[in-house]
């Protein structure tokens, strides 16, 4: 096997007993990305000799017997995530030319765990997609079909960890922006509950909805990724002061005592594929072999999750979006006689048509006359949904659901239809409403050979039930072992 | 619902952007059809019920008033478009 294809659980173990060095296994990871990132396009900025310079301090802490949690993994980031004199565009034209004062709370983390930082990734402008097409810079294609989207909105995320262009990544999620890639490119990403790991440093689109969360390669990789990066933040006000579990601690033991729930209105959406409706039905087999036990349950307001979902996201949007008027950093237009000017013609010019479709939307919904009308309705709508879950929780310990409606499909099919596209965001969507956590992990393929994932749900902080309830269906199946031919 | 051309023009405006004209049209039907959806929310009954506005019942997060570290002045500015000495420079508002 080939250095760059390595998981972080079997890198760790290498560089651990030193038949490897850290320096080696990112100058492995360089060379893939400059082998193939001509065809996937998955980066925005890549630091290679940075993290060659990180690797090498890596490896001296390694010959002193420090061995840190990720001690010279190479890892890659979101580029909405901040990190100190390192350039964090969002996939944006406004700031393309940012470089942040300061390190986001889970680039703090992942540099004291010893982590090496290879780049930053693409994604859709503020994370507003789900394509990576509304990236102001480039597509990203999917690794398994060239010609097809990535997922998004951490489309970059998805299709370097699939690549073996990093060993794994951070993205953000608000409505399925980590599980819908992964799903897309075959690899395993996970929502945290809301509050989990620090939104410090994370640039704002929905504010009650964004969460950080991992990408990687295995559910152990994901489990190791997330014990890292969690824990409370004093900097982000809503950081959940609650005690880190041991989430490595990963057992194949079979999943007997395990309830899961299989919600009927999720696979009675319009429009779901055939492939993903017999990769569904493949995982309940799978997880009835483990012990688990099925059970029908029923999610009534869940079918509004996305209606909902489209007036509170951009509501939020628009506020804090807000905050990009081209005064103290960003890109300014210096087209502007007054100050108004200044204002409109800098943000015109800096957000791409996605961002200002829905800064209108958001400013619409929360206008006077409206509010009442979009933004409370929703709220409240938002208040039943939770309680959906609640009572699903109390008949079962997760719920198990498709992640995307259809595999990837072709870039380019469905930029000019802004509903159809959130429409597919169905089964991810109301996950982020809830604050709840959920799982994304390989669970076959089209008859085409495109990657399909199943998601798992859990109820809050119920972090470790899902990854150990992942890890049993992924050590039971092979789909993980499959990798794109590029 | 829908939403006018005059309306896109006006909400463009509160959200300070400046929308090309043949891209007013598009809006309004693109930006329509979603509301249009977003109206199925009318189905639900929602009477006595609360809004919610964070999924975590989170209450508000104090902390001492003491002062700490800040950034400092240079790099606060490091990102400006414009500036001058200590200051950020934007065209003359009075």
């Amino acid at each position: 096997m080939d250095l760059h294809e390595l998981t972080i659980l079997k890198a760790l173990e290498l560089i651990q007993t030193r038949a490897i060095s850290s320096t080696e296994l990112t100058k492995a990871v360089i060379d893939r990305i400059d082998k193939v990132e001509n065809k996937v396009n998955a980066y925005i900025t890549l630091v290679p000799e940075e993290a060659l310079i990180s690797a090498a301090m890596a490896d001296q802490e390694i010959k002193q017997g420090n061995f840190l949690p990720l001690g010279g993994i190479p890892l890659a980031i979101k580029d909405l995530i901040c990190t100190a004199g390192l350039k964090t565009t969002c996939g944006s034209k406004i700031l393309a030319d940012f470089i942040p004062p300061y390190d986001a709370g889970l680039i703090t983390k992942l540099k004291q765990a010893g982590a090496v930082i290879i780049g930053k990734l693409n994604m859709d402008e503020f994370a507003m997609g789900s394509t990576n097409e509304h990236s102001a810079f480039k597509n990203t294609h999917n690794p398994w079909d060239l010609s097809r989207i990535p997922g998004g909105s951490s489309g970059g995320s998805a299709a370097a960890v699939a690549a073996d262009m990093c060993l794994g990544a951070f993205g953000s999620d608000t409505g399925g922006s980590i599980r819908q890639p992964a799903s897309h490119c075959g690899v395993v990403g996970m929502k945290p509950t809301y509050g989990r790991i620090s939104r410090f440093g994370l640039v704002a689109f929905a504010s009650s909805l964004d969460q950080i969360g991992p990408l990687a390669k295995s559910v152990g990789d994901c489990a190791l990724l997330l014990k890292t990066a969690s824990g409370y933040d004093p900097r982000d006000s809503t950081s959940v002061n609650k005690s880190v579990p041991d989430y490595s601690d990963l057992k194949a033991n079979g999943l007997k005592n395990l309830k899961i729930g299989i919600p009927k209105e999720f696979l009675a959406v319009k429009g779901i594929d055939a492939d993903v409706l017999r990769v569904i039905n493949s995982t309940i087999e799978t997880f009835k072999a483990l012990g688990a036990e099925i059970i029908d349950i029923s999610l009534p307001h869940t079918k509004y999750s996305v209606a909902v979902y489209y007036v509170i996201a951009p509501a939020e949007a628009s506020s804090n979006l807000a905050r990009y008027d081209g005064v103290k950093y960003g890109f300014r237009s210096d087209e502007a006689e007054n100050l108004d000017q200044m204002y409109s013609k800098t943000r015109s010019k800096g957000f791409g048509t996605e961002v200002q479709r829905r800064i209108i939307l958001g400013t619409y919904a929360l206008s006077s006359g409206y509010y009442d009308a979009y933004y409370k309705k929703a709220s409240q709508v938002r208040t039943l949904i939770i309680k959906d879950y609640k009572q699903a929780f109390n008949l079962c310990d997760l719920i198990l659901t498709p992640v995307t409606p259809t595999p990837a499909f072709k870039i380019g099919e469905k930029i000019e239809d802004p509903l159809q596209l959130y429409l597919s965001d169905i089964f991810t969507i109301s996950a982020n409403l809830a604050g709840i956590p959920g799982i994304c992990v390989p669970a076959g393929f089209s008859d085409k050979g495109l990657p399909i994932g199943m998601q798992l749900l859990g109820s809050h902080f119920q972090e470790d039930l899902l990854l150990n309830a992942a890890y049993n269906f992924e050590q039971a199946t092979d789909f993980h072992r499959k990798k794109p031919d590029l | 619902m829908k939403i006018s051309k005059n309306e896109v023009l006006h909400v463009a405006k509160l959200a300070h952007l400046t929308i090309d004209k043949e891209d007013v049209e598009k809006l309004s039907k693109q930006i329509s059809s979603i509301l249009d959806y977003v109206d199925t929310l009318k189905q639900v009954d929602t009477n006595c019920v609360k809004p919610t506005s964070h999924a975590l019942l989170l209450t508000n997060a104090f902390r001492e008033d003491t002062p700490k570290e800040h950034l400092d002045l240079e790099k606060a500015l490091a990102n400006a478009p414009k500036k001058e000495k200590d200051a950020f420079i934007v065209p003359k508002i009075i």
